[in-house]
This record gives structure tokens, sequence and C-alpha cells, in this order.
């Protein structure tokens, strides 16, 4: 008997949606080895991880929080993914969307009010977008790969934060750590909840469900997969590639910007030389565990929040490293692609004896 | 030691790394896989090595538990890629991902040990040769080793029967397919190669370059690896060449930091990386130069006609 995959003729709708289940169901079993491994009570530990964080009002405010981010940024890089344009820089283009709008707090302090806030968002999805049009420049001029590119503005991006706040934009009154000044007033988001729930939320969600409707309903999106799936089709109806790259640069770029000033205007509230807990990379596993569709990247950038959460809680109270998230994150990933492979062929168990009739029938 | 001594010494240490993850990928890619995963590969190599070194006292259990761990990471990626057939690029991405996830996970009782650093060689005599004998016969063993391993490259996959089934794989897998030869355990054996090396370029860090271990410690420099091979048009020597230069970056941004010329380091720390860009767009506009060696099925996945 030997386990061979067979070809569906047509993709299963149902292993698509069933797919992620499968992959975090196999995402929990591993864990559970993981910390088994480690000497923890594999079951309280996994209840700590995925349960806990839903039991409080206060840890589910605090799963919103980070899912915000994951949501925002992950809608965007499903449209990018289904186009086949590959932008994994997405961390560097929220740090740059968060520089760009932290101008207006750090060099405008005077100017407050509505039109302030409204200007700090729209400069850090320009800025998002700016340094995003870089990787999509460089590709559609160039025809420079924009996987390499996109990944190396990550680090130049992340240096230039660095430098900002211990140089030029340090707090003068800040006894000399690397921060900018404290935003105040319209420079911060509302807040409401127990002080932790702010617009950046709202924003995500309003976002997913405008790209949901240009995805489902619009001509951009039906343009959108065909480029993706079928390019010569799409050539032939009259689809440009390159505007298809540009495209795809400046909406998942903009939205990474947008969450990088969200993130610095909302919950951290100054410029500091760490931003984001790599949400710009997590968000890539949000994009396919939500099956590049912007309402299953709501649900999914939920998941991918709750491993935070999840993390931090074992770091707490079983004392493993906070590095369990990055491993459960990396592997809910792998499973995933694992289990996609379902989609498109199906296991069948092919005894010996039955392949040699079928070849002897093919001579 | 002279200065100009110094500097080439620390610019093949930086190279070396490089050259080694590199050499590895360029294989990989000739057989038409496209492995995004050697950060990944390469960090826990790094953490192996350096635990088995720091455990068992002896550096080379620690390169031979790097070589092991990074064939490991290269086997999921190819159990993935090869016989489930899923997207190599974004499997990749999961291998880098995981990757410096468990190396954290594993490498976290790790932090501030004192490692173990592989010794250099040295050859009585011919060691002390003035300028030359450092430079030429009292690097670590890891330097000679990819050299070689760079050489052997290039010998096969141009010289030799293997080398042209490598290369007939990546070139057209249905071609292969055809004349009999077995597309999917060639690009297995390669990916296997490329994860043995990735590995190894994870213990020159944590065994020789900075004998410790930091979190993240290969910062990007998997990545830079893999523009090494767009850069090097598939081509060993020209590799070579590449790595060198990528490392002599790295060292003049470092010794411009020490002589603090009043630019700001973050500056000088992202030069490798600018000129990685740089690098990409240069090869790019020369089409000819970069479509001649490209492999035909570079990326594609291979699910044979039954």
């Amino acid at each position: 008997m030997q386990l061979i995959l067979e070809k569906r003729p047509q993709a299963s709708s149902l292993m698509n949606f069933l797919s992620p289940v499968l992959a975090i169901a196999l995402t929990v079993l591993m864990g559970g080895l993981i910390f088994a491994a480690m000497g923890k009570p594999p079951l309280s530990a996994l209840y700590i991880y995925f349960i806990d964080p839903l039991t409080s009002w206060w840890s589910i405010e605090e799963v919103l929080v980070k899912a915000g981010p994951l949501v925002l940024i992950g809608v965007g890089l499903a449209v990018c993914f289904k186009a086949n344009v590959w932008n994994i820089g997405a961390e560097g283009q929220l740090t740059a969307g968060a520089l760009m709008g932290a101008i207006v707090p750090i060099m405008l302090a005077e100017w407050q009010g509505p039109l302030a806030l409204l200007a700090m968002l729209l400069l850090g999805a320009l800025g998002g977008a700016l340094f995003a049009f870089i990787p999509a420049w460089l590709k559609t001029r160039f025809g420079v790969n924009e996987i390499l590119t996109s990944l190396m503005l990550v680090y130049i991006a992340q240096l230039l934060l660095d430098w900002m706040v211990r140089g030029p934009w340090k707090d003068p009154d800040g006894y000399n750590f690397p921060k900018s000044v404290s935003f105040d007033g319209w420079h911060l988001l509302p807040m409401w909840g127990d002080g932790r729930m702010h617009l950046g939320l709202v924003i995500a969600l309003v976002a997913a469900l405008v790209l949901f409707w240009l995805m489902r309903h619009t001509l951009k999106g039906f343009e959108i997969s065909v480029v993706g799936s079928a390019p010569k089709a799409g050539a032939f109806a009259g689809f440009s590639q390159t505007k298809m790259v540009w495209f795809c640069f400046a909406v998942s770029g903009g939205l990474a910007g947008l969450a990088g000033i969200i993130e610095v205007a909302g919950p951290i509230g100054q410029l500091q030389p760490h931003i984001s807990p790599n949400y710009g990379f997590t968000a890539i596993i949000v994009a396919f565990l939500g099956r590049l569709n912007p309402i299953g990247v709501i649900f999914a950038g939920i998941l991918l929040a709750i491993s935070y959460i999840g993390g931090e809680g074992v770091q707490i109270e079983l004392g493993v490293s906070d590095k369990t998230t990055q491993v459960f994150q990396g592997m809910l990933l792998f499973f995933i692609l694992t289990c996609d492979t379902l989609i498109l062929y199906r296991l069948k168990w092919v005894s010996s004896k039955t392949k040699n009739v079928s070849a002897g029938e093919t001579l | 030691m002279s200065p100009y001594e110094a500097i080439l010494l620390t610019i093949i240490t930086a190279s070396t790394p490089l050259l080694l993850a590199a050499i590895g990928e360029l294989v990989v890619e000739r057989s038409g896989v496209l492995n995004l995963g050697i950060e990944g590969m390469m960090v826990m190599g790094a953490v192996c090595g350096f635990a088995a070194a720091h455990v068992s006292g002896s550096a080379w259990l620690g390169v031979i538990a790097a070589i092991v761990a990074g064939i490991a990471m290269s086997l999921l990626f190819g159990l993935l890629t090869q016989t489930l057939i899923t997207n190599q690029v974004a499997t990749g991405l999961s291998i880098t991902l995981l990757g410096l996830g468990l190396s954290g996970l594993i490498g976290s009782g790790f932090v501030g040990l004192p490692g173990v650093q592989l010794a250099n060689v040295s050859i009585p005599w011919l060691s002390d040769l003035p300028y030359v004998g450092r430079l030429i016969f009292g690097q670590d063993p890891l330097v000679y080793i990819s050299i070689a391993l760079t050489v052997a490259v290039a010998y096969v996959l141009s010289r030799t029967r293997i080398g042209l089934i490598i290369r007939a794989v990546g070139q057209s897998h249905d071609s292969a397919h055809a004349l009999g030869y077995r597309v999917v355990a060639v690009r297995y054996a390669c990916i296997a190669f490329g994860g043995a090396t990735s590995g190894l370029a994870g213990a020159y860090l944590s065994l020789v370059y900075t004998p410790q271990w930091i979190e993240n410690m290969t910062a990007g420099r998997g990545w830079i690896a893999l523009a090494l091979v767009v850069f090097s048009t598939w081509l060993p020597g020209r590799l070579a060449a590449g790595a060198y230069l990528f490392g002599g970056v790295w060292i003049l941004g470092l010794y411009a930091q020490a002589m603090g010329m009043g630019i700001p380091s973050q500056l000088l720390s992202s030069l490798p990386y600018v000129v990685t860009i740089v690098a990409l767009v240069i090869i790019s506009t020369n089409r000819r130069l970069s479509v001649i060696n490209t492999p035909a099925s570079l990326g594609q996945g291979f699910v044979p006609d039954r």
C-alpha cells in the first residue's frame, strides 16, 4: 500500500474552509507536545494559551487591540498575495507610516484638533504607501524581485526609526531615553473601554469590509483574481501586470503604514525604537489563514492576536520563553500550507498491485 | 599584524557565512527550487551548533549538530514543496518564521553563556610567513571548507554527469522526467545540501564570528545570501566574488563606525541592505546576464504525470 496525491478535477471548496481548521488542530496538538517536552503540563498550558485570553473582558480587549493591526495589514497582504505580488516587507512599511505620521505631533506640536489627527492618519498611510513604492518601482522598472527588496527595506526602515528616536526626534526632556515626546490631546486616538480599545479597531474593520466589497463586487477585484491565478488570461483581457503591482503595493503599504501610525498614536503614544512585535510578518500568516479573503482575515487576525496574549500568559504563569508565540505562529503557517494541499489534491491509498495493473493498461 | 592584514582577515570572516549559505542555495535553485527558508535554517544551525558545542565542549560536535539541524529544517521544506507541492515562496517564509521562533525557544537557556570557539588552523612555519601567512594558512577550518565547497560545486555543476542532471531538472523538469530522471529525488538531495550549508553558515556565526548565542543573530544574512545567488547569475565563481564584496561592505561599515567619523551608526549598519538592493538592480538591468542562467523551472512544483 502506498499513499499518493491524486489531483482533484476541481478545487475543493469544502477543504478550502476545513484546511485552516485542520491546521489549527494540528498546531494545538504539536503545541501540546512541545509543552510536554519542556516539562510543562500540556493541557493546562494549552488552556492558558488559547482559552484564558477569552475569559475576562480585560484580556478580550487586549486581544482586540492586537488584532487591529494584524487585520489592517493582513487584508492588504491578502490582496497582494491573491494577485501573486509578494510584498513581505509590511513591517518596514508599518515603520515608515509611523515615522511619517509622527511628523504632526513632533514637528507641528502646536496643531491640535480633529484635523490634526486626520492628517496624522493620512500621512501614516501615505508614508507606508510611498515606502512600498520603492519595491514596486524597482520591480516594474528594472524587474527586480520584490520579495528581496521589500524585505531588505524592513531593516532599513527599522534603522531609520532607531536613528530618529536617538537623534533628531529624541525627547529633549526624556532623560536621554531613546524616545520621542509623548503625544497628547488630538495627537492620540480616541480611546474607550478600560482605556485600551481605540479608533484603530474600527478603521481595521472598515478596511476589511471595503476590501471584501472590492474583491467580491468590482471589476478591480476580478482583475486581481485573474492576474494572480492566470497571468496570461489577464494579459489577453487587457489587464496590466505593471499597474497591478503598483496597486497592490499602494494598498498593502498604505494599510501597513496606517497600522503603524495607529500603533504609535494609540497603545504606545510616542515613537520608540521598537513599535511592533513583528505585526508585519505575522500578518502574512493572518492573510493565509484567512484564505486571502478579507472577512476570513478578520477571524484569522483575532486568532493570531490570541497567540500573542496566550504567549504572554504562559510566560507569566509557567515561566516558559516568550518565543513560544513565534513558534506557534510559524507552525500555524506551516500546517496551513500542508493542509492546503488537500484543496487541489486528495489522498489516495494505492496498493502496489493496482499500480502495476494500471501501468500495464497504459502500455 | 598590520592593519591591512586585520581588515582582510575580518572581511573573510564576515564573508564566509554568506558564501556558505549562498553556495548551497545556488545548487538548490539550479535544481529549480526556490527556498526562501535560508534565514530559518541558518539561525537553527547557529543555535544548535552553539548548544551542542557548549554542552559537549567540542566545537566540531557543534558544527555537526548545526549541519544536522539545517538538513532537518530543509527536509521539512522539501516535504511540503516536493511531496505536497505547496507554494515554494510561502513555504520558505514559514521555514524562516518557524526557525526564528524555534531557535529563540531552544536558545533561551543559552543566552549569555560562554561559547566554544572553533580554533584556527595553524601550520608551523607557513602560518608565520610575513604578510600572507596568517591570511592564507592561518584561517579557521570553515573558511577552507567554504572555498573547497565553492570549487566543488563549480566543478560538479559544469563538468560532471550529476551536475548535468541537476541542471536538466532545473531547466525543464518535464523533459528530465521524460528522460527517466527522478526529479523529486534530485530536488530533495539538492534541498538537503542547501540545508547542510545553511546550517554550517549558522555554525560559523555562533562558533567563529561571535562565539555566543544572540537571538536573531543571523540579522538578515540568509536573505542577503539569497540576493547573492541572484547577483551571481547562478555562477559559483561570481558568487564567491560577490560574497567577499558584501563581506567587505559589512566590514567597511563596522570600521567606519569604530572610527566615528560623525556618520550615524544606523546609516552604516544599513549599508549591507542598501548595497544588496543596488546590486539586485544592477544585475536585473542587464537582462542578458540574468536571463541566460536563470533555471527555467525555478519555483515551480513538479507533479509527475502518472
